[in-house]
């Protein structure tokens, strides 16, 4: 046997990561709308794809970039609000899993919708970054990697800062926390949840066009969600870090498989890969690595 | 998260010993099904309602025995579906004299053993997490047999073709014929659904669904209880599978069988309504006829605009809008509705 490439197992671990991240970026999604309803948004994959297709669509008609950004953005906040309205309020008090459930028809809606008005063709969308490699050291890095992790750093940091420093992070760290007390100190949790949405919706934008970016903004943009999942699972499903670290785990573990362990499946592991990882892991720890420890209560 | 689904306000009565007037619908509605829909049917009727119709309501009946029943919710049906198709195939294709009655009962019990793998993780896990790592059998499974040709006979990308249909002697040919294998067994395996979830083992399904805890203080073997009840949805929703690959569509790749399938599953129960038999029938012949009236109703309305592009976005967004609708307005689905317009008649008449 000749001695182990280190060189390649840095560049595959490094291109994994980097895929990570994106991954990160959609999960983040997830975090921010489950640590403050509870509710397992199944729907962010459609809203990523809604938002990414709405602005290459704006883009196409000669609307120049930040503010097809403004207008798209501003179309999701409107799409939080009336979520909330129309899906949320009344299934208040549900139990969670059909909350779940309900996020399932909101998903087949807005992919629906999304593809209605903007049509089904594929999109390409250029946002001016070259996706060149460029050389640190003898292993390869694509610009395009190094960009997207850039923005997620600077979207998880944004997001902290707002959680911690404003007046309405306080109140999603307050609904949280405890939705009861919340309530009781006069938050109005309609207005949290709606405007918590809209927070998602902006970082379902930011994921889609780097994603749009990357493969094109179509339909299976949709479908990331179910890459976010086990990444979910594996970071805790109400947990920014977690949803950060899982991400890396699983975009590093799944690029490593398929490159070293592949070969005796046959190839195209990636499809399932990343939820035996997660599987296993879950058995050994439920709550995941970041999760907050639920004690089951009758 | 003790109470992971609303206890349906509809549920059965199950100290209640089934009288004779519990089967008196039932029996009038297969009689009809037997007798006069053949008579009546245009080709049409069979192959494109009826036949989806039956292996969905039956994919539906086995789904609810786990969801609706034993509260654990799975997004991962079409696999099981997958597997039955599959194994029922490699069956009659591999084991000389296997009669096709054995066929489907081995790829049934094949799918209950790869149910009961993938139903392992529900002995720790509950709710979200639970249906998340059901979708890793949606992958694995769709996966394996698109990845590993053997289990299609070596065809391209995972295509097999349905054998004849024969079961004791009798070959059922044609439409009408695959209609009537396809409610001969949908017949024989609702009726023991039916009977699972009135005996002893349908309540400890419902007792772990509303409260495992207590369930356990009780003595209910809950670990048993769901591991079995992934085994027995695995079955019958493995032996839908068998319906939809040969009675329905005949030819079938593994790509069939993808996570829309699973998710039109799981959607049939929530409208249809969860925990009940007649639910997934009701809720099976909302799916199978609506986008059917769409079409129609949208070439009327729009015309020309309305082309086949249009219709599939148009029926995402309907459908979506059905399921929330549903959850909001009627959680119980289509069961409870049909109970409620039924007991306002009844008092109507009883008024007049």
């Amino acid at each position: 046997m000749t001695g182990f490439d280190w060189l390649f197992f840095t560049e595959v671990l490094v291109g994994g990561l980097l895929s990570g991240v994106m991954y990160s970026l959609v999960a983040i999604g997830f975090v921010l709308i489950y640590k403050t309803s509870g509710v397992l948004n199944f729907a962010q994959g459609a809203m990523l794809l809604f938002a990414a297709l709405t602005f290459v669509s704006l883009t196409e008609r000669g609307i120049n970039f930040p503010l097809a950004f403004v207008i798209t953005f501003a179309i999701m906040v409107a799409l939080g609000i009336a979520i909330e309205r129309a899906v949320l309020r009344p299934l208040v008090n549900k139990p969670p899993i059909t909350l779940f459930m309900a996020t399932l028809g909101l998903s087949y809606v807005l992919e629906g919708a999304a593809q209605l008005v903007w049509g089904t063709q594929v999109h390409g969308l250029d946002l001016g970054i070259e996706d060149l490699p460029f050389d640190i050291g003898g292993v390869f890095i694509s610009q395009f990697d190094i960009f997207a992790a850039a923005v997620a750093l600077g979207l998880v940091v944004a997001l902290s800062l707002f959680f911690r420093y404003t007046r309405i992070g306080l109140g999603f760290r307050a609904v949280a926390d405890d939705q009861f007390a919340a309530l009781a100190v006069g938050l109005k949790l309609n207005w949290i949840w709606a405007s918590v949405w809209a927070a998602a919706g902006l970082v379902a934008l930011v994921a889609g066009l780097l994603w749009g970016a990357r493969s094109g903004v179509q339909f299976s943009l949709s479908l990331i969600v179910l890459k976010a999942l086990p990444v979910l699972v594996l970071g805790g499903f109400d947990s920014i870090l977690g949803a950060i670290v899982g991400g890396l785990l699983v975009g590093a573990t799944e690029k490593l498989a398929e490159v070293y362990i592949g070969e005796y499946f046959g190839g195209g592991i990636e499809s399932w890969f990343a939820y035996a990882v997660a599987l296993v892991f879950l058995l050994i720890r439920p709550a995941g690595l970041f999760g907050q420890k639920l004690v089951e209560r009758v | 998260m003790s109470v992971l689904l609303d206890t349906p306000a509809s549920a059965p009565n199950l100290s209640r010993t089934p009288s004779l007037k519990t089967w008196v619908w039932p029996l009038i509605v297969l009689v009809v099904a037997f007798g006069l829909v053949p008579a009546f049917g245009t080709s049409y009727l069979f192959e494109g309602i009826l036949l989806p119709f039956l292996a969905l309501s039956l994919a539906g009946v086995g789904l609810n025995l786990l969801t609706g029943y034993a509260g654990q919710v799975s997004l991962g049906s079409a696999a099981f579906m997958a597997v039955g198709a599959f194994a029922c195939f490699n069956f009659n294709l591999r084991v000389d004299g296997l009669p096709l009655f054995g066929s489907i009962i081995l790829a049934g019990l094949t799918a209950a053993a790869v149910g009961l793998v993938f139903g392992l993780p529900s002995l720790r896990l509950r709710g979200f997490y639970l249906a998340v790592s059901t979708l890793a059998a949606q992958f694995f499974v769709q996966w394996a047999l698109t990845k590993f040709s053997w289990f299609s006979n070596e065809s391209a990308s995972g295509v097999i073709d349905a054998p004849a249909l024969t079961l004791f002697g009798f070959t059922f040919e044609g439409a009408v014929g695959r209609y009537y294998f396809a409610l001969t067994i949908v017949t024989l395996l609702t009726f023991l659904a039916y009977r699972l979830v009135v005996s002893e083992v349908g309540r400890n399904f419902i007792a772990v669904r509303d409260n495992e805890t207590a369930a356990r203080i009780i003595g209910i073997p809950v670990l048993r209880t769901k591991l079995f009840a992934f085994a027995i949805s695995s079955f019958i929703i493995g032996v839908a599978g068998v319906l939809w690959a040969f009675a329905y569509l005949r030819t079938v790749e593994p790509a069939g069988f993808n996570l829309d399938r699973s998710f039109q599953i799981l959607f049939l129960i929530i409208i249809g309504g969860l925990a009940t038999i007649r639910g997934a029938f009701y809720g099976a012949a909302l799916i199978v006829v609506f986008p059917l009236i769409l079409s129609r109703l949208g070439a009327l309305v729009f015309g020309d605009l309305f082309d086949s592009g249009v219709l599939d976005m148009a029926q995402r967004i309907v459908l979506g809008a059905l399921i929330i609708l549903f959850l909001i307005l009627e959680p119980d689905g289509l069961a409870a509705l049909f109970a409620r317009i039924r007991e306002k008649i009844r008092g109507g008449f009883l008024r007049s």
